[in-house]
């Protein structure tokens, strides 16, 4: 093993560094030894290209209802075409980008790296994963050219399952395909992080990522069955014409929303998870500090994933649910903020008196926590059963909903592939250009979504194409941050790109990271780590830049001397790694 | 695996060193007990999955009879008691016999792991075929759900009631309700009914490996886990029976 020992700056100006001889990308370079492969680290970067281009048709929908929305009266489009247009965006952005970005692609990379391990348990079944992913993608592309969907991304019954002309069963079975790629990556995270754990690596020393991940799987593994065999039960209905959800023949349409929020509802938590995970190792590594609360977090995290199961109903006070039921769900849904703010605080105590470097990742990371907290916080507005009833389906449900998935889960998305670009590629990207991209995207979030809380406050239902003039100031406005949001999406595609042909060789260790994954070679071997690690410090292991403070904060010499170079005990002994 | 197990049994290996490994071993794992624990873990995640698959049923179940409880005691009459319950004894005892050759996997009995798999398989179409002439006779009675169902009331001492026999608008139960009744009941066992081909697959495959020495066979594991398979669609078959069959009439 070879461990970088840089001093200064995360990106030495001057110094350059050979590549490794021996990587995953380079270990083959057939077609086949991609599409055939069982290396977790080559099935990420599958799911990092098809997740992308998910994600930009997904966006290309979102941009399409914002030019939409600029006039009142509804220029551009019919209803139907708008009603299939969010219909798009939603079963795109939800199924084939939000769930499985971070899990399929950095969970994939990252969760052997973390824990010392070869592989994931299961190389072939995470190939089926993707397999099934993509043969969702082209059923859900082939609804869409046939003319997509009109019933939103929520299929709510009897709308989906006895009138809509639409091509709702194709699309469902696309979705219940994508559901069984998640559940093959959830169960292999789940057994691999019980079984493959590096000698050492005990439960309290795994990063928190790593806790994020699996609390992400036991909700997929738990979820996602639930919603594959209701949507299924929609279309027998619609093809055999029985009403179990329709209530003219005897059927209940709210069980359906019952079934599908009992999914739908934690699948929210799958997205946000994983983004939590992310922010955990980027905001203790550019603090230079050891994470603060490490078991808070670790507990809330699993907390979060068992009450996320338990709060369902909120989805539903304007249904005829019981309401005693409401009550309930609106007090375990009030609850959920409890285990967030224990993260939003840590985060916080973590920065407080760290050295903290503003770093592409970090500010992605920052920018994750501020519109984490404006998203939680609004939705304490919609667990509260009185408000709700006002602000149920108007763009304040939306602007919520938006600041949690994209500024949440997005921008947690973004940072990690920023925080971990040099290991996966090798490469280093330009940091200038990296931090204009992170600035753009919270400046054109805001502007796009903060305006529609305001006007969903107002009254502005969601759905809808056409709308009263008095609203159409902050439509405008929403549309116009939009466009800055597009811009600071597409600068990163560009720069990333860029960096695989022209960009640096990355260090092994380019943020002076302490994971077990920046052990190994950027990028790494086939096989992970030249020998099995054996892991003698707890995650976070991070000791001040200040050489100075370092002398006092030290916990693990061997560590701190491999890192910094720094002897801080001042007995010449080399550290126990080498 | 305990944090002890880990520090005695491992020390730093290089990959290379592929001397003493178990043939069964996988690249990723290092040693096979560390194999054998994912395979379970993993198996046993699955099934938790298909728990969760099945439960959706079941609380639809719940929710219609709850709702409709007349129709479905009505609608449970068609039917047989005695189909179903033959049916049930013929899985117990296939999973009996699952236990048996999962048991002579891990003694590598070759012989006894043919004998206990060729009756579980042959259990398994024997449900399969009770299975049949049920459906067969559900189709001629018009109750599979869709165009051309056709809900004739049945006393309770079988057969139609004489009024509902000349005019099944007559029934006393309403034609959607009864028809929820047996979409519920061909999605569920239906579903159940695919898991038994799939474990008749699964077990054939083992069967035949076993048969001609194949090597993956001498590790226990793969019946092992197609034990674990078969007991649980045994186990939804203990609820799908009583649920359906057994409705407790006025």
């Amino acid at each position: 093993m070879s461990y970088q020992t840089t001093k200064d700056t995360p990106f030495p100006a001057k110094q350059t560094f050979p590549a490794p001889k021996n990587t995953y990308l380079n270990a083959a370079s057939t077609v086949k030894s991609w599409l055939l492969t069982g290396d977790h680290k080559r099935i990420a970067i599958l799911y990092l290209i098809s997740v992308s281009f998910f994600f930009a048709l997904g966006g290309l929908a979102a941009s399409i209802i914002r030019l939409e929305l600029t006039s009142p009266k509804g220029h551009f489009l019919e209803h139907e075409t708008y009603n299939k247009m969010f219909s798009a965006h939603g079963i795109f952005m939800v199924f084939l980008f939000l769930i499985p970005s971070i899990p399929a692609v950095l969970g994939n990379f990252l969760v052997p790296l973390m824990i010392g391990a070869k592989d994931l348990a299961f190389p072939r079944l995470n190939l089926i994963s993707w397999y099934l992913y993509t043969t969702a993608g082209g059923l859900i592309l082939l609804g869409m050219m046939r003319g997509g969907v009109d019933t939103g991304w929520t299929f709510y019954t009897p709308y989906s399952s006895m009138y809509s002309n639409t091509n709702v069963s194709l699309m469902i079975v696309g979705i219940f395909i994508a559901g069984f790629s998640s559940i093959a990556t959830g169960i292999n995270f789940i057994v691999t992080i019980h079984t493959m754990r590096a000698p050492g690596m005990t439960w309290f020393r795994l990063p928190l990522f790593i806790w994020a991940q699996y609390a992400t799987s036991v909700i997929i593994v738990l979820g996602t069955p639930v919603v594959a065999i209701t949507l299924m039960l929609v279309v027998v209905e619609r093809a055999l014409g029985i009403g179990i959800f329709s209530p003219e023949l005897g059927g209940d349409p709210v069980l359906f929303q019952h079934l599908f929020w009992f999914y739908s509802h934690p699948a929210v938590y799958i997205m946000i998870l994983p983004s939590m995970g992310v922010t955990s190792e980027i905001i203790s590594c550019f603090s230079r500090k050891r994470i603060f609360g490490y078991s808070f977090i670790a507990f809330s995290t699993l907390a979060i994933a068992v009450l996320g199961f338990l709060v369902w109903g909120h989805h539903m006070f304007v249904t005829s649910q019981s309401m005693y039921s409401s009550m309930v769900f609106s007090i375990i849904s009030f609850l959920v903020a409890v285990p967030s703010a224990i993260k939003v605080f840590n985060w916080t105590a973590t920065i407080y008196k760290g050295s903290v470097e503003l770093s592409a990742p970090m500010m992605y990371a920052l920018g994750f926590i501020g519109l984490f907290t404006i998203g939680g916080l609004t939705g304490l507005y919609l667990a509260s059963i009185a408000t709700d009833v006002h602000l149920t389906d108007t763009y304040f449900v939306v602007a919520h909903f938006h600041y949690v998935m994209v500024g949440g889960a997005l921008s947690g998305f973004l940072g990690g592939i920023h925080f971990w670009w040099p290991k996966i590629t090798g490469k280093l990207y330009d940091e200038g250009w990296a931090k204009l991209a992170a600035g753009l995207t919270f400046i054109g979030f805001n502007l796009t979504f903060f305006p529609q809380f305001m006007v969903g406050f107002l009254g502005m239902p969601r759905r809808y194409h056409f709308y009263p003039e008095e609203f159409q100031a902050y439509h405008v406005l929403s549309s116009a941050g939009a466009s800055v949001l597009a811009l600071g999406l597409i600068i990163p595609g560009i720069y990333l790109t860029a960096s695989l042909i022209a960009g640096k060789q990355a260090p092994d260790n380019p943020w002076m990271a302490v994971g077990l994954e920046w052990m190994t070679t950027s990028p790494p071997p086939t096989l992970n780590f030249d020998a099995t690690p054996i892991v003698t410090w707890e995650a976070y292991d991070y000791t001040p830049n200040d050489p100075e403070e370092a002398r006092h904060a030290v916990i693990n010499p061997a560590l701190l001397e491999i890192h910094t170079g720094v002897d801080p005990l001042g007995d010449g002994m080399a550290g126990g790694l080498e | 695996m305990s944090v002890d197990a880990i520090s005695t049994t491992h020390g730093l290996v290089g990959h290379d060193d592929h001397a003493h490994h178990d043939p069964n071993q996988a690249h990723q794992f290092e040693d096979m007990a560390q194999q054998n624990e994912s395979y379970i873990v993993g198996m046993w995640s699955f099934l938790v999955t298909e728990i969760m698959f099945f439960g959706v049923l079941f609380i639809a179940y719940s929710l219609n009879r709850l709702l409709h409880p007349g129709s479905f005691i009505d609608a449970h009459r068609h039917l047989n008691v005695w189909f179903g319950g033959i049916n049930t004894v013929i899985l117990l005892t296939s999973s009996l016999t699952m236990a048996l050759a999962v048991r002579a996997a891990q003694l590598q009995s070759k012989v006894a792991q043919l004998v206990f798999l060729t009756i579980t398989i042959l259990c398994a179409f024997g449900f399969l075929g009770i299975k049949t002439v049920e459906y067969t006779h559900k189709y001629h009675e018009h109750l599979i759900p869709g165009a051309n169902f056709h809900y004739v009331s049945v006393g309770a001492e079988g057969g139609p009631s004489a009024e509902a026999a000349v005019n099944p608008e007559k029934s006393n139960i309403p034609q959607g309700q009864a028809q929820i009744f047996f979409l519920l009941y061909f999605f569920m066992t239906g579903l159940h009914g695919i898991h038994v081909v799939i474990g008749i697959i699964a077990m054939t495959t083992l069967f035949i490996m076993i048969k001609f020495d194949h090597p993956f066979t001498r590790y226990y594991m793969w019946v092992e886990m197609a034990g674990l398979y078969w007991h649980f669609v045994d186990i939804v078959w203990i609820f799908l029976f009583p649920l359906f069959y057994l409705i407790p009439g006025k």
